[in-house]
């Protein structure tokens, strides 16, 4: 298992692994949330716990389709599935790797791009406390949805029709923990629900994945 | 094992023989005029009724009736979704062929009943709530099911073995109907959270008068049947559609 998650490590943060490209995407709709809706920095420290998590999101699903379909393309996915770690390992394993070079890096960066967006201060820590939660569910949500559109040619715009609303309960919670501490209301109940999602997430979207997966490996 | 014994097992089992396609067909076709009829009847009568032969709401004035339309849809919008997660199981664990394809032959229906839903209370929420949409709990929820509804049609449509599709498919029901529930429960937090109260209630939830309930109860019913017809239209279609694709395949092959 260890060794799967520094190959994937290794895979995604070398050289065409994509591993900027969320961070900088990040970045980019950052920027232009101002940009459209004007400069008036109340108007902007209201949404900005919002932006943030919509951003990251967006973010996240953009490298989903990396967690299989490489390993699919050259029949290593072949190899994992008949190895003696059980498949929902696998996923797990590849989910983790996943958060590990999209989610965290996003998780990290937030914090900046709220100072663009004239993030309230004691919002900081919670929007933090959030995605750190939050983006693992988003991980192994997409996960799911990768080992869903693993087989199809063209499947980069049906796997966010898929995930997206998925992504609703995370969202939502995600986004209310987060704007409830930028408003200095207290937090403890999304903040509970997020890490519920989270959880129950990592133990049980793993089996789904991999029945998935199983399919499309037939 | 006795030849008594045997008849009340094969009695008991008997639900299973609709899951033979020939079967199915022999007993749908059959059956799908009187159905279909019956749906005809109910339509005709409930909503005649409830359009002309009932008053109009002291508060709402006319535009009550469109309860006819809008609550009977909402219902069927759901339990649609319902009826595909139950058949998504049967088809997982006893792979009857009829099942998935019923499960395929809903999902439209299903998604149309929930966009009539959702035009409809957009309709009657316009001259009482002042407001074409809101983001109320029931609308948003409404609106996310109808999501789900897209994602799971788009998945059919974009796999080309048909077994594949309605693992992968029935796999997608089964996760869906959880996070369904879940972003149900989710919205209702969200809304209370922004509004602190929320000040629209969905007038469907007061006790309704004698008056309106009965045509409702029949239209309703006229629901249930039509889309009862429109499913069993739709999974014959997909049988002949499977057999005409059998026969091709046989014809390559010889």
């Amino acid at each position: 298992m260890i060794a799967l998650l520094r190959r994937d490590m290794a895979v995604a943060t070398r050289a065409g692994g994509g591993f900027g490209l969320g961070l900088a995407f990040f970045l980019v709709v950052v920027v232009l949330v101002p940009l459209s809706v004007g400069p008036d920095t109340a108007v902007l420290s209201r949404i900005a716990p919002g932006i943030l998590w919509l951003g990251a999101l967006l973010a996240c699903l953009l490298s989903l389709d990396r967690i299989f379909a490489l390993d699919f393309e050259d029949g290593s996915l072949d190899l994992l599935a008949t190895a003696p770690l059980p498949l929902e390992g696998a996923v797990a394993v590849k989910a983790f790797a996943h958060w590990l070079t999209t989610g965290l890096p996003l998780t990290l960066m937030a914090p900046v791009l709220g100072v663009l967006l004239n993030l309230p201060v004691p919002g900081y820590r919670w929007l933090l406390a959030s995605l750190l939660l939050g983006t693992s569910a988003l991980s192994v949500i997409g996960a799911f949805g990768a080992a869903l559109t693993v087989g199809l040619r063209r499947g980069g715009l049906l796997l966010s029709l898929l995930v997206l609303p998925l992504y609703v309960p995370t969202l939502i919670f995600g986004a209310e923990v987060a704007r409830r501490g930028a408003e200095g209301m207290p937090v403890a109940t999304p903040l509970a629900l997020l890490a519920g999602i989270s959880l129950g997430c990592a133990a049980l979207m793993p089996f789904a994945a991999a029945a998935a997966l199983r399919v499309n490996l037939r | 094992m006795q030849h008594k014994d045997s008849v009340p097992i094969s009695r008991r089992m008997s639900l299973w023989e609709y899951a033979n396609p020939k079967k199915f067909m022999q007993v749908s076709g059959a059956a799908l005029p009187w159905v279909g009829g019956l749906a005809a009847l109910c339509l005709a009568v409930g909503l005649i009724w409830g359009f002309f032969f009932t008053p109009d709401d002291f508060r709402q004035g006319s535009t009550v009736k469109i309860i006819y339309i809008h609550v009977p849809a909402a219902l069927m919008g759901i339990n649609a979704w319902l009826m595909m997660l139950v058949t998504s199981l049967i088809w997982l664990v006893r792979r009857h062929h009829v099942s998935a394809l019923a499960a395929k032959a809903a999902a439209p229906v299903g998604l149309v009943m929930t966009v009539i839903a959702l035009a409809t209370g957009a309709i009657w929420g316009q001259p009482m709530w002042g407001t074409w949409w809101a983001w109320d709990p029931r609308l948003t929820s409404f609106l996310i099911l109808g999501l789900f509804y897209l994602g799971y049609i788009a998945l059919w449509a974009a796999i080309d073995n048909p077994d594949t599709a309605a693992d992968l498919t029935s796999v997608l029901c089964l996760v869906g109907s959880v996070f369904a529930l879940l972003s149900r429960y989710a919205v209702l937090f969200w809304n209370q959270g922004l509004h602190q109260g929320a000040s629209l209630t969905v007038t469907q939830d007061n006790p309704i008068s004698d008056i309106y309930y009965w045509p409702l109860i029949t239209s309703i019913s006229g629901f249930v049947l039509l889309f009862l017809t429109l499913v069993l239209v739709r999974t014959r279609t997909e049988i002949r559609r499977r057999r005409l694709q059998a026969l091709l395949n046989r014809e390559r092959m010889a």
